[in-house]
């Protein structure tokens, strides 16, 4: 292999010290650069400041109290006691065996059911714009009275309760709803797909979209059914958002707290509702024990980076 | 102005605002006096606005004091729900934005002191500051003392008892001048107020938010029995004790389908159903009955209250608790003093503030309610507070008769209270949920928790 340079070249064409008009004018780039973007920056400003204060300094704040205690007013460091303090916390595996489950149950349920809805809506060549407002409007009810509807008038557990009045009506067992340790999980699913699937839905709905037409008509001559259209040409032509939406959704489920908290008032039957965020609001909140709320989340945030990670992955390859 | 020079003092201004936005959010305490020489405290746990009625009073009360006392300014903080609402005090306290002089449970002592917020005012509580300081129930003073340190003056405190409607009683055919006094006595009452149907329950019981396990204790400690060994090391409701007040509860709710349907209920939703008339007994104490009328829309004709009854007679023993106000660490000795009378005119003054029995009487809150028991038996603030009391009651004093005329034993709550609560949540709402729920498991499973819970804490 012939060497074009010897190898002795690279030395003199390496860093050379900078003649002062060098750095003069380096320095008068970088004035005129700032310059330049003195609005832009001046506007971020605002955005940093926020993120730092409300987003960035509480999660260091966090992790540093994860590792201390405070008691009497007096702050020590503790090492990882709080950690397996909360380890050793008999809620700790029930919660988040609960956290997964209704995690999986979510991606069951909360993932396609909006896919198929969304494709339905798609496929509709009438009332297409009242139906995507009538599935959007769950979207805009407050979460918590959403939640109390379901409460209150879905999961009554008497016959005059709204789904028991539909089973009773076609001739079904009723269902104690959220007072039965085994419906806790999967109710508490249904509530929270009814109320966050328009989001998604439209996202798909945009995905769907985008697919060329030509690609159906062709499935079509091929002799596809509705079926293999989905799965060959919908699915495939859709694939990077489903990643993308499965992750969001799994990141966002695990954060399970407002569906306890007000379904099950909590822990529900038997701790079957206790998820890792409300037993870091127990800990916190009522259990004088913000430290220990602190490990827990710690370990949360370690949990959701690992999803949040294969997330970024996805978005980095569809750039 | 061109555009871009337009954007850039927009940006500027849009970022000094921000700045000037989070520097108003910081918290700076006020200073402890003006030019003018008074003493200013803050106070919190100013009633809400819709609280039209108490708010008045309480504005009135602030008017009259500062009146008396020319020198000291009372500054009031509404907190909204704080002082219903453990969370958003311990949110609070954690974020250091506790006023001068703040309301807590008797069961926050611990962590008060743990947020190093709390000072000693041992020194200034005395006759000088509170008139009736003397007349206080030691016991009461006891239970905000830690190491020889007093750190709150208490203001009000509750014992549980059985409160039942008599409007359903009579309905049911039960007497309303005798309420039952054992459990048997109860579940066959309950029994016969559920058969009047329309989704009543005959008694009705916590199960969530760890209420349930409040109420546990309460029905424990109506056995005899007590959640915790004497050096609080170990649970002790594992025993027979622990699985009759389950078993109880069990044969009301499965054997004789006698506390509804509606299960996993915590404070607000029990209440609220008893307001609707759909509740035939419970346990609480007598300030229930003002919760039932003032806040989910029930008559206080309607309500009684006898003693919490016992397995096979009276009880051994019953749940108290109540509240008091701490002083914030780093005030100075004269806004101590300031907020101690502050304290002896509202809250431990026969007539005055909350023993205002001339005001209250034609307002839509309870005078005769056999509570709070601040002062102690015989002591001269007692009878005064007595007296008052009968002589402006607007409620029917004998709907209480019977619960003042048969006191139980008195046992605060154990240690590490809400923690172990909320384990016991999960007996109860086994218990209430589930017709084939095995006591012994549950109990077992709930001392294993508390075990390690204590374990993990020491």
């Amino acid at each position: 292999m012939a060497l074009t340079t010897a190898p002795g070249a690279t030395r003199r064409t390496g860093p050379v010290a900078p003649t002062p008009s060098r750095t003069a004018g380096r320095r008068a780039g970088l004035g005129r650069k700032v310059r330049d973007n003195l609005t832009g920056h001046t506007f971020l400003i605002g955005a940093v400041a926020c993120f730092a204060v409300f987003s960035w300094y509480p999660m260091v704040r966090g992790v540093v109290m994860s590792f201390q205690r405070t008691r009497r007013g007096e702050t020590t460091w503790v090492g990882w006691d709080n950690y397996s303090r909360i380890i050793a916390d008999p809620s700790f595996w029930t919660a988040w065996k609960n956290t997964f489950v209704f995690t999986g149950l979510a991606l069951v349920l909360g993932y396609l059911v909006p896919f198929f809805v969304a494709i339905l809506l798609n496929e509709l060549r009438h009332a297409k714009g009242y139906l995507r407002v009538l599935v959007y409007l769950p979207v805009m009810l407050p979460p918590a009275s959403a939640l109390f509807l379901f409460k209150f008038y879905a999961y009554d557990p008497s016959e005059a309760g709204l789904f028991n009045a539909i089973l009773t009506a076609l001739g079904l067992p009723t269902s104690e709803w959220m007072q039965s340790p085994t419906m806790t999980m999967p109710a508490m699913v249904i509530a929270s797909t009814w109320m966050n699937m328009g989001g998604a839905v439209l996202i798909y709905l945009a995905a769907l979209q985008n697919i060329p037409g030509e690609l159906y008509e062709a499935a079509e001559i091929d002799g596809a059914g509705l079926w293999r259209r989905i799965l060959h040409v919908t699915v495939p032509q859709t694939r990077l958002i489903l990643a993308l939406l499965a992750m969001l959704q799994i990141v966002a489920t695990m954060q399970l707290f407002i569906e306890p908290l007000i379904l099950a008032n909590g822990a529900g039957t038997q701790d079957s509702a206790t998820s890792v965020a409300y037993l870091i609001y127990q800990h916190g909140f009522f259990q004088n024990d913000l430290n220990g709320a602190a490990a827990l989340g710690v370990i949360m945030l370690v949990v959701l980076a690992g999803f949040s990670a294969v997330y970024l992955r996805l978005t980095a390859r569809q750039d | 102005m061109s555009v871009p020079q337009y954007r850039k003092v927009a940006a500027l201004a849009l970022a000094a605002g921000l700045g000037l936005s989070l520097a108003a959010c910081s918290t700076k305490s006020d200073d402890s006096s003006d030019a003018g020489g008074k003493v200013t405290i803050t106070v919190d746990c100013q009633p809400v606005g819709a609280q039209k009625e108490l708010l008045k009073n309480w504005n009135d009360d602030v008017a009259e004091f500062q009146r008396q006392n020319p020198d000291i300014v009372v500054k009031s903080v509404s907190v909204g729900e704080q002082c219903n609402n453990p969370p958003d005090f311990t949110a609070r306290l954690a974020g250091g934005t506790v006023t001068d002089v703040f309301y807590g449970y008797m069961t926050d002592l611990q962590q008060v002191l743990d947020s190093g917020q709390a000072m000693d005012i041992g020194q200034y509580a005395t006759k000088d500051t509170i008139p009736t300081w003397d007349s206080v129930d030691p016991a009461l003073k006891d239970v905000f003392t830690d190491g020889g340190k007093l750190y709150a003056v208490p203001v009000k405190n509750y014992s549980m008892g059985l409160i039942y409607n008599k409007a359903l009683f009579q309905r049911a055919g039960l007497d309303v001048n005798n309420p039952p006094k054992t459990w048997p006595e109860v579940r066959a009452a309950a029994k016969k107020i559920s058969a009047l149907g329309d989704g009543i329950a005959g008694y009705a019981e916590y199960s969530a938010g760890n209420t349930g396990g409040w109420h546990f204790t309460s029905l424990l400690y109506s056995q005899g029995g007590q959640v915790l060994s004497a050096d609080g090391k170990k649970a002790d409701f594992n025993n027979a004790m622990g699985k009759q007040v389950l078993q109880n509860l069990k044969d009301m709710r499965y054997g004789d389908n006698s506390m509804g349907s509606r299960q996993l209920l915590q404070w607000g939703d029990l209440l609220t159903n008893a307001g609707a008339g759909k509740v035939g007994m419970f346990i609480g104490a007598p300030d229930a009955t003002q919760a039932i009328v003032s806040q989910f829309q029930g008559k206080y004709q309607d309500w009684a209250m006898g003693p919490l009854p016992g397995q096979d007679g009276p009880a051994k023993a019953t749940l108290g608790g109540g509240e008091g106000y701490f002083f914030k660490k780093g005030l100075s000795p004269e806004q101590v003093k300031a907020g101690l009378k502050w304290l002896a005119y509202q809250k431990l003054t026969p007539g005055k503030g909350q023993f205002d029995y001339v005001r209250a009487k034609p307002q839509n809150y309870p005078v005769g309610l056999p509570q709070p028991l601040l002062f102690a038996n015989g002591s001269d603030a007692q009878k005064q507070e007595l007296e008052l009391r009968k002589a402006n009651a607007n409620v029917d004093t004998t709907n209480f008769a019977v619960f003042e005329a048969n006191p139980v034993p008195i046992k605060g709550e154990p240690r590490n209270a809400q923690a172990i609560y909320a384990v016991l949540d999960a007996a109860m709402s086994g218990v209430l949920t589930n017709p084939n729920a095995n006591i012994d498991a549950l109990l077992k499973t709930a001392e294993d928790k508390v075990n390690q819970l204590l374990a993990a804490q020491s």
